[in-house]
């Protein structure tokens, strides 16, 4: 029986049983941002401990960063404490760190693997629950908490559990107007937001095969909002052919070595699965949000949930959700009101997202009394649109451009929604209260969607708004 | 310095009905801008629990009857979504020192045992019966055994579940596994010379 890429990079990084029975587990990269670090470093601090492999640990600021202007102090107090408090100790401990004056900083799922930290086989760590991005490498990457963040400062190690692995397999075509973000959202729906408790999901079949890597994390970043910790795809040429000549990607000779052992890491094709699910690639719709978790969503074309139609505890669930969101049993989802329009995230928030929401923007106006604000994933990707015209289309059609940070994804910053605004969203919870007013409606679904709700004002299917326009994937 | 072990848990409970209750409802994200944990306890929930005029709306944890419970009962899926450990940390922080459910996060049932807060599952059943019970008796004192695997409250007892790792890290004294960690210092060094890392090139 051969073995998971999970198996194979699981055996390399574990170090010993620790006595609980836990395995203590070797983190190759840890990735820091200003939100769940601080307490770290003062508990190792309180401990007498230093970071043992500073070498090792990448430092980036993007929950708290305001978008419309880096000029400092920032407006808010608590978020420039935040940031000072982070400078301070990435310079005390010798981390590097992506500042915002280093033309690098990003949302830190974006920036790693734009910079090409972030390699297959590689144990990644981050205090950040969407770190399941860096899968899309076939990386192993890890969401922890800041006592594990703790950890991994002073011993590169952490202690966890072994998962299981559940391979999904995506295969066929997908249709016009159905991007990775209907797969993950079709996926989480079909699977449940707690599915994946106790797995890895391990993503392949055509789809997949075809998908661009940005596709790849786009699908891997929401792997937990099905419950699933760790979400991967395996490495094969499209990985290879993103990560070469990125900045902290091997060169020359070294190169060439890391291209084999990281063919040697893919899974066995006789490995073992726990579980194994299969889905028609035609079955995918364009996909939203109904409700106020991700696996509350159906296609575009279908109505919300009539709560009478469900025994408990779906009823009361399916109740408390459509009363946050205002909306009626059964009714249709398209063509409610948009108040807000999203895009960006470590989601959706990549160069790949910003041309293709371009393509179908160009030439068209975000609808009166709309909102609308796009938000790069990092400086490189705000570069890379400015560069290539994308900042101007999205200017042009009324979207405030701003700088990059996590911003309206969970409004740790100035960008919010206020009220009981309803906004469809590129990004990736729809958590009550995500989006910064307790009020708040949120409804995901692709940058696509994003854009055919900001033209029309409306949640709208892409398919009707920009009909022939669109291509398949 | 040995940490205390975790063998049982008592005291008055409080029960939060609804499953898939997310870290951002536990602690909303605006709470998140600070550099330590102290104070959290007063976030807890906040946005369920107040206006935003800052009056209290009804929910269990405003409801006097329940003040001080040490154990708190939930649903399925309590903690999803964000990492964020500051969200067990308010919970621990208003009081609590055990929660029962019917099932955990994964990141949000890792952060909890380190601090060494135990979450125990039992079925759905066994959760109601017992809400119930406080319902009618605020007062009931609840004993959450962490080695016997068991909830017992009144006249009655009911078995419950945590991984072996989980429980022997709390009945041990091993929660925080810091000090474990440290002890592998020759293997941790043989595997940073070993294992590939990002450098610029
Ligand atoms: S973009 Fe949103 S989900 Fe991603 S890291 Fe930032 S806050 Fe978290």
């Amino acid at each position: 029986m051969g073995k998971s890429l999970y198996e194979k990079v699981w055996e390399a990084h574990a170090l010993r049983t620790l006595p609980n029975g836990q395995t203590q587990l070797f983190i190759d990269v840890h990735l820091i941002h200003e939100v769940t670090s601080p307490q770290a470093f003062g508990m190792l601090r309180d401990l007498g401990l230093k970071v043992r492999y500073p070498e090792r640990t990448f430092a980036t600021v993007d929950h708290i960063v305001p978008t419309h202007s880096l000029a400092e102090p920032f407006e808010d107090p608590q978020a420039d404490e935040m940031i000072r408090h982070l400078r301070k100790n990435v310079a005390e401990h010798g981390i590097t760190f992506f500042d915002v004056t280093s033309g690098r900083q990003g949302i830190v799922h974006v920036i790693g693997p734009e910079n090409g930290i972030t390699q297959p086989g590689m144990t990644i760590a981050c205090g950040d629950s969407h770190t399941s991005t860096h899968g899309a490498f076939g990386a192993i990457a890890f969401g922890i908490g800041t006592t594990q963040v703790r950890d991994v400062l002073a011993t590169q190690t952490m202690a966890v559990s072994k998962l299981k692995v559940r391979r999904i397999n995506v295969d066929g075509r997908l249709g016009p107007g159905v991007y990775a973000k209907d797969v993950i959202l079709h996926i989480i729906r079909t699977l449940g937001v707690n599915g994946g408790i106790g797995y890895a999901y391990e993503y392949g079949g055509s789809v997949f095969d075809r998908f661009s890597m940005e596709e790849r994390m786009t699908v891997c970043n929401m792997s937990i909002e099905g419950g699933a910790r760790i979400g991967y795809v395996n490495p094969d040429q499209t990985t290879f052919d993103y990560l070469k000549g990125r900045p902290y990607a091997p060169k020359g000779e070294a190169w060439d070595r890391a291209v084999e052992r990281w063919k040697a890491l893919a899974s066995d094709p006789d490995a073992h699965y726990d579980d194994v699910v299969n889905i028609r690639a035609e079955d995918i719709a364009p996909t939203v949000t109904w409700g106020i978790n991700p696996g509350q969503g159906c296609a575009i074309d279908e109505r919300v949930p009539d709560p009478a139609h469900y025994p408990e505890p779906q009823r009361a669930a399916i109740e408390e959700a459509l009363a946050h969101m205002k909306l009626k049993p059964g009714q249709p989802i398209k063509g409610v009101k948009v108040d807000v329009a999203f895009l960006g995230s470590c989601t959706n928030g990549r160069i790949s997202d910003f041309r293709e929401a371009a393509k179908y923007l160009k030439g068209r106006k975000v609808a009166p009394g709309v909102r609308a604000i796009a938000v790069p994933g990092s400086q490189q990707v705000a570069k890379q649109c400015e560069e290539e015209g994308i900042a101007d289309i999205f200017r042009e059609a009324g979207f405030e451009w701003r700088g990059a940070g996590c911003s309206m994804c969970l409004a740790m910053n100035p960008d919010r929604l206020v009220g009981d605004e309803l906004c469809a969203s590129s990004s990736n919870r729809n958590f009550k209260g995500r989006q910064g007013s307790a009020t708040g409606r949120t409804v995901l679904m692709s940058p696509v969607m994003v854009v055919a709700a900001a033209v029309t004002g409306r949640i709208s299917d892409a398919r009707e708004v920009f009909g022939a326009e669109l291509v398949g994937a | 310095m040995p940490l205390e072990a975790i063998k049982q848990v008592s005291g008055r409970a409080v029960y939060l009905p609804g499953d898939d209750i997310d870290t951002d409802r536990i602690t909303p994200a605006r709470y998140l801008k600070v550099v330590t944990f102290d104070g959290l306890g007063e976030a807890l929930f906040y946005d369920e629990r107040f206006n935003p005029d800052g009056s209290e709306k009804p929910h269990p944890l405003n409801d006097p009857r329940f003040k001080g419970a040490r154990i708190m009962l939930v649903g399925a899926n309590f903690g999803c979504g964000s990492s964020r450990e500051h969200a067990p940390q308010a919970i621990y922080r208003a009081g609590f020192r055990a929660l029962v459910g019917e099932s955990f996060a994964e990141i949000f049932f890792g952060n909890a045992t380190t601090l060494s807060m135990p979450c125990v599952t039992a079925p759905k059943a066994d959760i109601a019966a017992l809400a119930r019970a406080i319902e009618e008796d605020p007062n009931l004192i609840v004993t959450v055994d962490v080695e016997r695997l068991e909830v017992r409250y009144a006249d009655k007892a009911f078995k419950v579940n945590l991984p072996p790792t989980a429980q022997k890290a709390l009945v041990e004294g091993r929660w925080d596994p810091i000090a474990d960690l440290l002890e592998a210092s020759d293997l941790i060094e043989e595997a940073h010379a070993r294992l590939p890392r990002a450098t610029l090139s």
